[in-house]
């Protein structure tokens, strides 16, 4: 391999550990936010970008009973498809969730993966097997960069990653909403005790989350495509992403840890092996979780003889 | 209590959902019509008999639903046909329609199993179909050949119908993967190439493709610089066409199906990658070309001669057949392209019903009628003959080359493989 | 754990040896006891209502998917500890003894016993440092693990047999007899499925047991009160992939062959649905939770199209996302704890309204 190569593939790995790392941070919101791992987080992704393209292109639907052809301007598309996941977000926590949120954190787990089953299947029974493309956001050849080259929407997904990221940072930061999900996420009962209304701010997580899941569907959709499936796929690379550094609970953690993974996968297959790439992938995660979680582990023990 | 409503409002939305969804669906499906005195049949004079059953076993959910999903809606049409014309005229002389019972296997081995015993022990179909994928359809042998029922799989592998000594009552309709990696071959051949390189999917489908191409390459001498594999469902293939880039091959070839096939050709173009790319037959349908677009262009592979039915000779047998296997499926699926997937279902189905039509619903006659009686059979794949020692029964000789120009396919004749500088 | 099956079988002998009046007062006082005996009445009377080889199919499997939730039940109700991981050992199972009766060519019961040592010792080399990892890093690290064993089990052709499968050598066979039929394998999955319920029950109601729920309930109390918790953490991780892999042997027996599918990621996440719909922590809840979930989607299979014109697999897998959903939201606590509560409240309510 030479340097180029090398460069090449760090930032092939750079871009789709960009939406993993997206997809974790939905996965962090709401769990810090209302304590459910939502392990429909990934069919949020695939809903936006398959409504985006529907709103956008000349799309069949139902197995081709009708075809819509509304071909609204992308951008006008992007916003209406990802307020709609942000809406379909709204229903799930309203149903189901709201209902469930007493429960242990193991039945809202499978609730969640009910939820996924159901959507995939409504997605599939909408827009059938076929995958879908979404037109890159910028036309134009591809960027050469030193040896290495990088299509336009590239920039794309690194790009809004990177702004989602800052944004999101602001607003828990220096809003005061931001600060009461931050509040909710430290501690749901002394928010509650201080005013907060703790249902409307889980409300308000699961819209979050599923604004940032819809819009890292759709900035991958014109480089990868989108199947009713797809979501599936990027679902349980989110998850990974999302523990294994931060253990779920740290944004920063899931930017970092989605990172890594999409790096990790990339350089295993162009370095290693390609028949492995996962494998090894993983095989690195588990060794950093071991490591890290002793860390933690006698931190932990320490604090708990100390009477913390 | 908040629950118990809740649920409630759950259970209503569910129903609306299943209902909204089930009825488009259910239009172009209708239930196997029973012969009504009202239907106006093609065959009056004969009696109403007991309908046939067959069974078919798909993957409509789950990784292998872009083949399943083609298989059934042709199953259901030719279904849908024959039941409008009254049926089939069995060997006893009256008319019975067919009940095709489809059963989806989620892509799954054990589920693939279980819906054949169904089928096979609960329903007592007369003929089993199915089922999509390779570990899928060797899943099912073991119901089939216990329980005496003749099997048509519709997936690739050659291990379904090989020992064919095991495999008394296993059939296939596919094209085996040695075939089409023999065009490839000519083709290369034809241009003097001796170093390619390959990078296909990591399931049975890929590692067949890729087990034909590494033994007939290297009987042929071309030399395979790199055998990389990518996992189903990935979306970057950066790192291996970099690898591959790297070594400079003359040519690639890829063997995948469009979700993974076509982000992939889309990223070689990206990389700047300029050797001529050959697919497999795995990227038979337009979504290929739907979803690369500029980046097809120049794309060749081998496959059925469904693709380019138009651009046939008219004294080709098979041209008649595919052109209206295109229309019909167009007329019923509200215009949906055809797929080599689905043509493996049709040709399956068909070869059910003619038998059928000869021997009746006994299991054991239909198997030597499928052993001994399918000769010549124009089918969508290809002219079949099935034999004793030949449970496939179509090879090279139903393929073409296809290049993709112009965002359609175009015949390539063995005479013009050699590419013009 | 022998000395815990002797002590079940002294139990029932003394039982039947006792005077009626004090029989039944001891058996209500051992309501496990009731239960086993009401299951194996059931299982020897269904097969003479069921029609045909696939519906003892399903039963079958609702026998293998028992086997496999006792032993994540185990792990993830008493031990705390959620896998997501299982198929792997159910793999390991599966592959283990094809593998061994292929290479070694020894007979398949010594490959099903070999399979299951194999699989016993790998679990106990990956328990020693994944056990330590809690909670969500658990579940991640075990996900981890079913990936990389579908890798090796896809890639590794030449062991394995690659995507397609590894075909078994030799039928099932004890001494002459041949286990060829449906009906047979029921009689043998269900032996060994009512003798890991009888064995787990034991557990459950041990000194073991006891200290299993005390690790649930407080990990650093159990420590203090001298219960070795990483060892008994080990020590059940280790059974329940013995269970697994059993059950994974007698799955590629019947079956004939095994693949990756079958061992799929999607797979060990079923096996965590059946025991939350079973219920937490309980034994009897992780039979109930494997029927339930099997039966459910052979059910959907079987009526769904009756009930909808033209619903097929899609139409399948939506009402099956929405019904989990359904169980879930309105019996947290699970399908056994669940349905009495209902029970007890409907009860409760008529009483009520007839004191009225």
């Amino acid at each position: 391999m030479t340097p180029d190569q090398l460069f090449q593939l760090f930032i092939a790995g750079l871009t789709i550990g960009s939406i993993y790392a997206l997809i974790a941070l939905g996965f962090v919101v709401i769990h810090n936010v209302t304590g459910v791992i939502n392990l429909a987080q990934g069919e949020f992704a695939m809903l936006g970008a398959l409504i985006a393209i529907t709103l956008t292109s000349e799309t069949p639907l139902f197995n081709r009973a009708f075809t819509v052809s509304w071909n609204l301007p992308l951008v006008v598309g992007i916003v209406l498809a990802t307020l709609l996941v942000m809406g379909v977000g709204a229903l799930v926590y309203l149903i189901v969730i709201r209902a469930a949120r007493t429960d242990s954190v193991i039945i809202q787990i499978i609730i969640t993966i009910g939820i996924a089953i159901a959507l995939r299947g409504i997605a599939l029974i909408i827009w059938g097997t076929d995958p879908y493309r979404l037109p890159e956001f910028s036309e134009g050849p591809p960027i050469h960069i030193g040896g290495a080259v990088l299509t336009r929407q590239d920039l794309w997904v690194i790009g809004s990653a990177l702004a989602l990221f800052i944004l999101l940072y602001l607003f828990f930061q220096r809003t005061f909403i931001g600060a009461s999900l931050r509040a909710c996420s430290v501690n749901r009962t002394a928010a509650r005790l201080m005013g907060i209304n703790v249902p409307h701010m889980m409300l308000l997580a699961f819209v979050l989350s599923a604004g940032i899941g819809a819009l890292a569907g759709i900035v991958i959709a014109p480089k990868t495509f989108m199947g009713y499936d797809t979501g599936t796929y990027l679902g349980l690379k989110g998850f990974v992403a999302a523990i294994v550094i931060g253990g779920l609970s740290d944004e920063r953690g899931a930017i970092i840890g989605g990172l890594l993974l999409g790096i990790l996968e990339i350089l295993a297959a162009g370095l290693i092996s390609s028949g492995y790439k996962d494998a090894i992938a993983f095989l690195v995660l588990v060794v950093v979780l071991l490591v890290q979680t002793t860390g933690i582990l006698r931190r932990g023990t320490r604090r708990e003889a100390a009477g913390v | 209590m908040q629950r118990q409503i809740l649920a409630l409002t759950l259970f209503v939305i569910a129903i609306l959902v299943l209902a909204a969804c089930a009825a488009p669906v259910a239009a172009p499906a209708p239930a196997p019509a029973p012969t009504t005195a009202a239907q106006p049949t093609a065959a009056p004079q004969a009696a109403a008999g007991e309908p046939y059953k067959i069974g078919f076993v798909t993957s409509i959910t789950g990784p292998a639903s872009s083949l399943g999903i083609p298989e059934r809606d042709t199953a259901l049409m030719i279904q849908d046909q024959v039941n409008k014309a009254g049926g089939i005229k069995g060997p006893d002389g009256n008319m019975h329609p067919i009940e095709l019972i489809v059963e989806d296997d989620a892509s799954d081995a054990s589920k693939a199993t279980l819906a054949a015993k169904k089928l096979v022990e609960q329903d007592n179909v007369a003929v089993l179909i199915g089922s999509s994928g390779s570990p899928a359809s060797l899943a099912m042998i073991e119901t089939a050949t216990k329980n005496s029922t003749p099997m048509i799989s519709m997936a690739s592998a050659s291990q379904i119908v090989n020992p064919i000594a095991e495999r008394k009552w296993i059939f296939k309709t596919p094209q085996a993967n040695q075939p089409v990696t023999a065009v490839q071959l000519d083709w290369l051949k034809a241009n003097g190439i001796t170093k390619v390189a390959s990078i296909g999917v990591n399931n049975a489908f890929g590692k067949d493709s890729r087990d034909a191409m590494n033994e007939q390459f290297k009987a042929a001498g071309i030399e395979v610089l790199a055998d990389e594999v990518f996992q189903p469902g990935d979306k970057d293939f950066t790192a291996q066409l970099t690898k591959i880039k790297g070594l400079n091959p003359q040519a690639v070839i890829v063997h995948a199906t469009p979700g993974e096939g076509a982000p992939l050709t889309v990223q070689y173009h990206t990389l700047g990658m300029t050797a001529p790319l050959l697919h497999n037959h795995g990227i038979g349908n337009k979504d290929f070309i739907n979803l690369a677009q500029d980046s097809a262009e120049g794309v060749m592979f081998p496959i059925g001669k469904l693709l380019v039915a138009n651009s046939l000779p008219d004294s080709d047998p098979q041209k008649a057949v595919l052109l209206k296997y295109i229309a019909d499926y167009g007329a019923f699926t509200n215009g949906k392209a055809p797929s080599s997937f689905g043509g493996h279902g049709w040709d399956a189905v068909e070869i059910a019903l003619a038998g059928l039509e000869s021997v009746g619903p006994d299991r054991a006659k239909l198997r030597d009628y499928f052993e001994n009686n399918v000769r010549n059979f124009v089918g969508i794949s290809g002219i079949f003959n099935w034999s004793p020692t030949d449970h496939v029964g179509i090879g090279k000789e139903s393929l073409v080359l296809v290049k993709i120009k112009d965002g359609t396919w175009a015949f390539v004749a063995p005479d013009q493989y050699k590419m013009t500088q | 754990m022998e000395r815990t099956t002797v002590s079940a079988s002294h139990d029932t002998a003394s039982a039947t040896t006792l005077a009626p009046a004090r029989q039944i007062k001891l058996l209500a006082r051992h309501p496990n006891l009731i239960a086993f005996a009401i299951l194996v009445g059931v299982l020897a009377l269904l097969p003479l209502i069921l029609k045909n080889n696939y519906q003892i199919s399903v039963l079958n499997f609702i026998g293998l998917n028992t086997i496999l939730t006792v032993g994540l039940a185990l792990l993830m109700g008493y031990a705390g500890q959620v896998s997501l991981g299982q198929a792997v050992f159910y793999g390991l199972g599966g592959y283990g003894a094809g593998i061994l009766a292929q290479r070694a060519g020894i007979p398949p019961f010594a490959a099903i016993v070999g399979a299951a040592v194999i699989t016993g010792l790998i679990a106990l080399l990956l328990g020693i440092p994944l056990l330590r990892l809690r909670g969500h890093f658990l579940a991640v690290a075990t996900l981890g693990l079913n990936v990389i064993f579908l890798l090796i089990a896809t890639n590794e052709t030449d062991l394995t047999g690659g995507p397609n499968g590894l075909s078994m050598p030799t039928d099932l066979s004890l001494g002459n007899f041949v286990f060829d039929t449906d009906f047979e394998f029921y009689i043998l999955i269900w032996l060994v499925t009512l003798a890991i319920l009888a064995l787990s029950l034991n557990i459950v109601n041990s000194r073991i047991g006891r200290a299993f729920r005390a690790i649930h309930s407080s990990e650093i109390a159990a420590e203090t009160l001298g219960v070795n918790t990483a060892r008994l953490k080990l020590q059940v991780l280790v059974l329940s992939a013995v269970y697994a892999s059993v059950a994974g042997s007698l799955y590629a027996y019947w079956i004939g062959i095994v693949s990756p599918s079958d061992f799929s990621i999607s797979f060990s996440i079923e096996l965590v649905v059946m025991v939350a719909i079973g219920g937490l922590a309980s034994v009897w809840g992780a039979i109930f939770g494997a029927a339930v979930v099997t039966l459910l989607i052979e059910l959907l299979r079987n009526f769904l199209p009756q009930l909808l014109r033209g619903a097929s697999g899609e139409q399948q897998i939506v009402a099956f996302g929405i019904l989990l959903v359904l169980i879930m939201v309105l019996m947290p606590e699970g399908l056994t704890t669940g349905t009495w509560k209902y029970i007890r409240k409907w009860r409760d309510q008529k009483k009520v309204s007839n004191s009225k």
